[in-house]
């Protein structure tokens, strides 16, 4: 553990009913989603916890591995900027977050609204008005390059040669 | 030997402030955006971050922007500025298996499962150049066609389930993975090393080297299994949280060169396997990346080593191009007193060359008089 001793450490979900495969969902779809839809929804809500920053936001790279003939021995093909912070909301829940590229305040509004998930008066919510929508909107984008690159599928049909 | 040497100050500030200048043209035209960049020269910035080996598509637009569009300078603003960031730490093996596929071909199955898809490719465009495009006349929306929600199954696992091509498996999870950003060079290279220096190798170079296979410098009978476009998730384990999660999103060219066989008393004949993978939309450069992984998995399967394509050493230590350009620019900084020597070498040479000469000269016509005396 990167932070044991300091007070951050946590078993996953410890402070609330919130599942890890919940907290993992949440954290990748708002991780996925676009900083400015991420940042109306949070709008929306309406909400606005106070925040102290524990640690970050923090700028720095993360080392991509891929694998050799897709399936093999790791190796690293480069690296990625990425940005951290931790927070605690008024509340007292503590919310992570990490995210590609190095845009700091889509980072800290992650962690803020992680943070709001472990609260169980606010997870509902936090469900409803961000994550859900956010999952849909990426994932009709995904839908819709899905369509794009379909229309560029090859049908072959075979020409009929000589007579019979 | 070093002699510092001072009054250039005022030169360098004037000659940046040129730079400036030009590097911005002409006033009276807006300036470039970087979303103008990332987004309408987006091969260009794939190319940057490739070679410079950070995925960031702004930077890679600022970078080149920078430079003023010179590409191997933009990779090494890209580089000088990786080394400024901590590193938090590394990412889960990314499963290409699993990509938001952009375009897919395979040029040994006609069907297959996923189907061949184009996506956006200069394939079967004629290369004539467009005058419309001088212009900013509006393009239409791309067409889309339905879903078929098949899975795009890699063609490796499709022949790797008849046997017929080499295995690629993980032979031991537990094995640190190479990183040359961190450990110096040492030949010969785990395959690891290789295929992360051929990642970020320059794309000229390496083309070539794959070229030159193909031309019979070490033949590989290479057919393009497979290649794969399109975007990967990010997957990082959080040490707080206990688990991994998705940090988002990097777009990739994977391509699977398959080449003729080999075989063994052990092992029956089966086709062998070339690597590429790339950042971005950058189908050339996986291509020539897979075939020098190829060429240079001689030793390993027991080929003779007679082309520099299958030279580790030669081809690994040769294709960055940021460590290229350093030592070949190098040449332009003050030689001035490596070179007082060698003009004093040189003038003493010639000296004694001519000195040399002249005495040859004088003992022939001293021969001659003698002669003519005799005579």
């Amino acid at each position: 553990m990167a932070l044991s001793g300091n007070g951050l450490d946590e078993t996953p979900g410890e402070d609330s009913g919130m599942g890890f495969a919940q907290r993992q969902r949440l954290l990748s779809v708002l991780a996925k989603a676009p900083g400015k839809d991420l940042l109306s929804c949070w709008k929306q809500t309406g909400l606005d916890p106070s925040v102290e920053l524990l640690r970050g936001p923090e700028s720095g790279l993360v080392a991509l591995q891929g694998r050799a003939g897709g399936t093999g021995q790791p190796f690293h093909v480069g690296e990625v900027s990425a940005t951290r912070v931790t927070v605690r909301i008024g509340s007292g829940q503590v919310g992570h977050a990490m995210i590609s590229g190095r845009d700091a305040r889509k980072a800290q509004l992650v962690a803020v609204i992680d943070a709001l998930a472990q609260d169980p008066g606010h997870a509902e919510l936090v469900e409803r008005e961000i994550v859900a929508p956010l999952e849909q909107l990426v994932g009709a984008g995904d839908a819709r390059a899905r369509r794009e690159t379909a229309a560029t599928r090859v049908n072959f049909f075979t020409m009929v040669r000589g007579e019979d | 030997m070093y002699v510092a040497v001072k009054g250039g100050e005022t030169a360098i500030a004037n000659a940046h402030r040129l730079l400036a200048a030009r590097r911005r043209g002409d006033a009276d035209v807006p300036g470039l955006t970087l979303e103008q960049i990332a987004g309408q020269l987006s091969l260009a910035v794939d190319r940057v971050m490739g070679e410079g080996s950070l995925y960031d598509p702004e930077l890679a637009a600022l970078a080149i922007k920078q430079a003023r569009g010179d590409l191997i300078e933009a990779v090494f603003l890209l580089r000088a500025y990786r080394t400024t960031l901590p590193r938090f730490g590394h990412s889960e093996p990314m499963d290409t298996g699993e990509m938001l596929v952009e375009r897919r071909i395979s040029a040994i199955y006609k069907d297959l499962p996923g189907g061949q898809l184009l996506g956006p490719t200069f394939d079967y465009t004629h290369r004539l150049l467009d005058p419309v495009l001088a212009g900013d006349a509006p393009v239409d929306a791309p067409e889309t066609g339905q879903d078929s929600n098949e899975r795009v199954i890699r063609v490796s696992d499709i022949l790797g389930d008849e046997g017929l091509i080499e295995d690629d498996p993980v032979t031991d999870a537990s094995l640190p993975v190479a990183d040359i950003t961190r450990t110096p060079t040492e030949y010969p290279m785990g395959r690891d090393a290789r295929l992360q220096t051929l990642a970020r190798g320059d794309e000229g170079f390496l083309l070539a080297l794959a070229y030159s296979t193909q031309r019979g410098y070490a033949r590989t009978h290479p057919f393009v299994g497979e290649i794969r476009i399109g975007d990967v998730d990010v997957e990082v384990m959080i040490p707080e949280l206990g688990f991994t999660v998705v940090i988002g999103r990097v777009k990739l060219t994977e391509c699977q060169m398959v080449n003729q066989f080999q075989g063994s008393a052990k092992v029956p004949p089966q086709f062998t396997r070339g690597y590429g993978l790339v950042f971005g939309q950058a189908e050339r450069k996986a291509m020539a990346m897979s075939l020098c992984d190829r060429a240079l998995r001689a030793s390993e399967l027991g080929e003779d080593i007679v082309a520099p394509a299958q030279d580790e050493e030669f081809v690994l230590s040769h294709c960055d191009n940021v460590q290229a350009t350093g030592f070949v620019e190098h040449l332009k900084l003050p030689h001035y007193v490596d070179f007082q020597a060698e003009l004093d070498l040189v003038r003493r040479m010639r000296a004694e060359h001519f000195a040399n000469a002249a005495r040859a000269d004088g003992e022939t016509s001293a021969t001659d008089d003698t002669k003519e005396a005799a005579e």
